[in-house]
């Protein structure tokens, strides 16, 4: 999983069946100072997250399928699992 | 999944088995601006729908031969979607 802000959302008609009725999100990983990196990615939101949250996403297939109770054959990887409200990094002495 | 442009198409008549009437196509990777970044690759169209020109998403890896019917291929890249618009009110703009 990693820390990201969604920047945008991704409209899309023509689509995998599987994708009809999601709702799909534009979002940039973030460093631990939530600076944004060059990762991104397009992820299914499962949490009612919207444009300029912090977020927790999940990257991975088999448990985004579980997450989604969307059966062992659904392209799917990215997942937006979470709202981040706030993170605490303890600098290295 | 990442956005890409559809800049090619491929057509091979021998292949692996199980890719029998599976649609490739060349694209080229976009970054979140949907500018080009990286090299172009070989995607399989799990839409079937998509053409030359159009901005895409792309799933990779085990979940892109999950896209097909026959989805115990040697597939690592898959188009699932084709983009209308991207509303992306806080991508800074170009400096």
């Amino acid at each position: 999983m990693y820390l990201a802000r969604v920047v945008g959302n991704v409209v899309a008609t023509i689509k995998h069946p599987f994708y009809e009725g999601r709702k799909l999100m534009l979002v940039q990983r973030l460093d631990l100072d939530h600076k944004p990196t060059s990762t991104y990615d397009v992820a299914v939101d499962d949490v009612q997250a919207g444009v300029g949250d912090f977020v927790l996403v999940f990257d991975e297939g088999t448990g985004a399928r579980q997450i989604l109770q969307a059966g062992n054959t659904a392209p799917v990887r990215a997942v937006i699992v979470g709202i981040v409200d706030e993170t605490d990094i303890c600098e290295s002495s | 999944m990442k956005f890409a442009w559809v800049i090619g198409t491929l057509v091979s008549t021998r292949k692996a088995e199980g890719l029998e009437g599976v649609k490739f196509l060349i694209v080229q990777p976009l970054d979140e601006r949907r500018l080009p970044s990286g090299e172009p690759y070989v995607a399989v169209d799990a839409t079937r729908q998509a053409g030359l020109g159009e901005l895409v998403f792309v799933v990779a890896s085990r979940e892109a031969a999950l896209s097909l019917d026959e989805s115990f291929v040697p597939v690592d890249a898959a188009i699932v979607g084709i983009v209308d618009d991207v509303h992306a009110p806080l991508l800074p703009e170009e400096e």
